[in-house]
């Protein structure tokens, strides 16, 4: 019940959004019955599909490199790998522009050599180069777990039926990432379509900054909707897509007796490649960032830094993302519970409204809750409930996924047993079910904590007056062409996610 | 100690009848071993006597006390039966006297944990992780875990099949007593004839979700209600005879002490009990036979004899003397058989 309460309170802004858009009737189609608007779709669906592929082309070699062979220095890559995730896209997009831009950093590295144009990677180039090496993390994390969990009996097996390595990993290994891939790859595709801060750093034309764009500019909120409601249509009919493709899952080991670790596959004289492609896509993904906000920091103490505005900043961060993780964690218990244990077309519809928050980005929800707060629950409007419920709205599908997968990996014959030891189904879900899936819960808030810490136009449009967090301070600062201002607040941001990034890789 | 009753169960699961009318009685304190092929519903009736599943109709009545039936279902919290599940089922963030105090409420009793540790000889072991136990360990854990709150009634699915054939006869004797010592009544499923046969006071042979056949090991195993019962439970050689006056008659000699049968009927003789030598003895109406061929398993052979109607019979007996291909030898039953009406 707890669940169904919770999946339809998640829903309620996409529900508001399209009762505003129907209100409006005919104006709303005219907004959408534009040429313009087709083009938008078609860029918007390229660069999704661009970065998709993208990001599991990194990922996927880069969780197998990392747990299942003797590359050197795994511990190393394995944190290296993931930290890429706590870059937010707008602070990874200015430092890309910033260094490989028109007048970048490169460019004045450059210029005695003689070079005086870089190709430009403003546009198409410079979205799909920044938010591939931001996002790749979301599928990294789901396959190096479900690789680590890969029951080394059943390649055993394989190798014994006389396959080769190569063949096994297509045959037996990939099979059992198509789970994780696709989740990771969903995760990605619904963050490409939901990015504001890269997009329009880049100035590469989608959705979210029209939108954007006919909110501010023009007040235009009526066009604002409708556009919203059609990129909410676009973004159903990809999870649409992703849960007919889904398959029936019971990942947890059967047979007894004491697990194994996985298997390490020695790299041989492969590993000098191996290395290089870790090194590359690290050094572009955190590195060449990491060094520009460090440059520019290094700028900004030339001139003042205003301390008691990050320390207030990060103050606000904390306190909204903090809420925000801990109650989207509780809200994801008693849903992956209610849709792994009691499977069925009503456990099914309230899963699939948890996920709502996936389908509309932050810009949508803030205008939906701006609409909704300035006409039904004005006491709401402009709160910190106001701000962390769009935040667990946004961010609880985050904690859902990876509860419902560690509850994958628990037997019911476990929680049969402690039913037949005399405890109530209550009481079997406090002593045995939430204890085994307490680390996933854990992760579960770990990841929503690092998405609401860096999340923007949620922030921007929903933030209590004077209610400055990193984010807006960040984003305040490059707006106006301020990038020294931009760059302390930016690497406090990167330290602050670094605690639950560090929870989500140790407890491995 | 409490007798276990059910009667007429039905379960279904998306139109396969898993459980399709399955009856039976269970003495107080009685072993039953509930034996059948894989997929014959036998553990879908060890879910639903455990309340794990709901019967689409039937009742389940333990100590007279109606566990599930029409209008009524008592959840398993309540049924007060102990279960050890094929894999184990541990707590797997709980020690080795967590996991068997778990059933004991808040507090856990420790003397009682104490006390069912000794008596799975698991007493060192206390405070070991349970991921870091044997296969043989975890299941003494899992039985441990179920006895702890002195269950009427316990019910063991495969218990012993996820153990190494050398450990698994030891493990069974060691079970039996445990159970005995505890005084329950208990149920195990099994595909294994001879786990069934060795190890339960009781044998229900199932089959499509319902009892074939209900007996002591040996009624079952020499007097087998079925053909297919006959055949699960182990070799057999079925001859046909023909039945008059009380004898039964067929190619391997008479058989007598049948006087309900009349007509065609099928004779039922495991080859152990039939006899070969050189000479048969004067008591007997002994068959001459050629040795077809021998295959030699230590303790004992099997011999594919062929009669002079050309029938095959197979015949199991002791190593030695060692018989060849060829050997001419007189064949005799020399032991139970059975008899069953021919049908169709």
């Amino acid at each position: 019940m707890a669940g169904a309460v919770l999946g339809a309170a998640a829903a309620l802004p996409l529900a508001y959004l399209l009762i505003v858009t129907v209100d409006a009737g005919g104006e709303a189609l005219d907004t959408l019955w534009r040429a313009r608007t087709a083009e938008l779709v078609l860029r918007s669906l390229a660069l999704t599909l661009a970065v998709t592929t993208a990001a599991i082309a990194i990922a996927v070699p880069l969780a197998w490199l990392t747990v299942r062979t003797d590359l050197p220095g795994r511990r190393l890559w394995t944190v290296a790998g993931a930290l890429p995730l706590v870059i937010p896209s707008y602070i990874g997009a200015y430092a890309f522009l910033s260094a490989l831009g028109p007048a970048g950093l490169l460019q004045d590295l450059l210029e005695p050599l003689g070079v005086e144009r870089l190709p430009s990677i403003v546009g198409f180039p410079g979205a799909w180069l920044t938010l591939t090496l931001f996002t790749y993390p979301f599928v990294l994390l789901p396959v190096r777990a479900a690789l680590r969990r890969l029951d080394p009996q059943l390649e055993e097996a394989a190798l014994g039926l006389g396959r080769s390595q190569a063949n096994v990993f297509w045959s037996v290994v990939l099979p059992h990432l198509v789970p994780a891939i696709g989740a990771g790859a969903l995760l990605v595709a619904l963050y490409v379509l939901s990015d504001f801060g890269a997009v329009s750093i880049m100035r590469f034309d989608s959705f979210t900054t029209s939108i954007y764009t006919l909110y501010r500019a023009s007040f235009d909120r009526i066009g604002a909707a409708s556009l919203a409601s059609l990129l909410v249509a676009v973004m159903l009919v990809i999870l649409w897509l992703e849960s007919r493709t889904r398959r029936p899952e019971a990942l947890y080991r059967s047979g007894p007796g004491a697990a194994r670790p996985p298997r390490v596959v020695p790299l041989g004289r492969w590993r000098w490649a191996a290395l290089a492609f870790c090194a590359i896509v690290s050094a572009l993904a955190l590195a060449v960032p990491v060094a520009v906000l460090v440059y520019w920091s290094l700028q900004s103490f030339a001139g003042e830094v205003d301390w008691s505005g990050v320390v207030s900043a990060a103050g606000h961060s904390l306190l909204a993302s903090g809420l925000a993780a801990l109650v989207a964690a509780l809200c994801a218990v008693p849903i992956a519970v209610l849709a792994v244990r009691f499977p069925g077309p009503f456990s099914a519809a309230v899963e699939r409204l948890s996920y709502t928050g996936h389908a509309v980005p932050g810009i949508v929800v803030a205008l939906a809750l701006v609409f909704f707060g300035t006409r039904v629950a004005a006491g709401l409007y402009q709160t910190l409930a106001m701000l962390v419920f769009a935040f667990v709205v946004l961010f609880l599908p985050l904690a859902v996924g990876v509860t419902r997968a560690s509850l994958l990996q628990v037997s019911p014959r476990v929680e049969e047993a402690a039913r037949s030891l005399g405890r109530s189904p209550f009481a079997v879900l406090r002593t045995v079910t939430v204890p085994l899936i307490s680390s996933g819960a854990l992760a579960g808030a770990a990841l929503v904590f690092l998405t609401a810490v860096k999340e923007l136009p949620a922030t921007l449009i929903l933030a209590p007056i004077g209610f400055e967090t990193l984010a807006t301070e960040i984003w305040k600062a490059t707006s106006v062409g301020f990038f020294e201002r931009g760059a302390v607040p930016s690497l406090v941001l990167l330290a602050i996610s670094a605690f639950p990034l560090y929870l989500l890789t140790a407890r491995e | 100690m409490s007798s276990i009753s059910c009667v007429d169960l039905h379960k279904s699961f998306g139109g396969v009848r898993a459980v399709d009318g399955f009856t039976l009685q269970v003495e107080a304190g009685d072993t039953v071993a509930l034996l059948g092929p894989s997929g014959c519903g036998k553990t879908t009736t060890l879910r639903l006597i455990a309340g794990f599943e709901r019967p689409d109709s039937g009742t389940i009545s333990v100590g007279g006390q109606m566990l599930a039936g029409p209008g009524v279902f008592v959840t398993p919290e309540k049924r007060r039966i102990g279960v050890v599940f094929q894999d184990y089922a541990l707590f797997p963030h709980y020690d080795v006297a967590g996991n068997v105090a778990y059933g004991l409420g808040r507090g856990g009793d420790p003397d009682r944990v104490r006390e069912v540790l000794d008596l799975v000889g698991l007493s060192g072991e206390a405070e070991r992780s349970v991921n870091e136990l044997s296969g043989g360990q975890q299941q003494r854990v899992a039985l441990a875990r179920a006895l702890a709150p002195a269950p009427e009634v316990v019910l063991l699915d495969e218990p012993f099949s996820n153990l190494d054939a050398s450990l698994r006869a030891r493990v069974r004797d060691e079970v039996r007593e445990i159970l005995d010592a505890q005084g329950v009544t208990s149920i195990f499923v099994t595909h294994d004839q001879e786990e069934a046969l060795s190890v339960a006071d009781t044998v229900a042979v199932i089959n499509n979700g319902h009892v074939e056949q209900v007996g002591t090991p040996e009624e079952v195993y020499s007097r087998p209600a079925t053909r297919w019962v006959a055949g699960f439970l182990g070799e057999i050689e079925i001859l046909p005879g023909t039945a008059r006056d009380g004898v039964v008659s067929c190619d391997l000699g008479t058989i007598s002490g049948h006087s309900e049968m009349e007509g065609a009927v099928d004779v039922l003789i495991r080859p152990e009990s039939l006899a070969v030598d050189t000479i048969a003895p004067p008591t007997h109406s002994a068959q001459p036979a050629v040795v077809v061929s021998r295959r030699f398993y230590g303790h004992d052979q099997m011999l594919e004899l062929r009669l002079d109607s050309g029938r095959q019979v197979r015949a199991r007996r002791l190593g030695f003397p060692a018989w060849h291909p060829g050997d001419r030898v007189r064949v005799w039953i020399d032991g139970p058989a059975d008899v069953l009406a021919r049908d169709g």
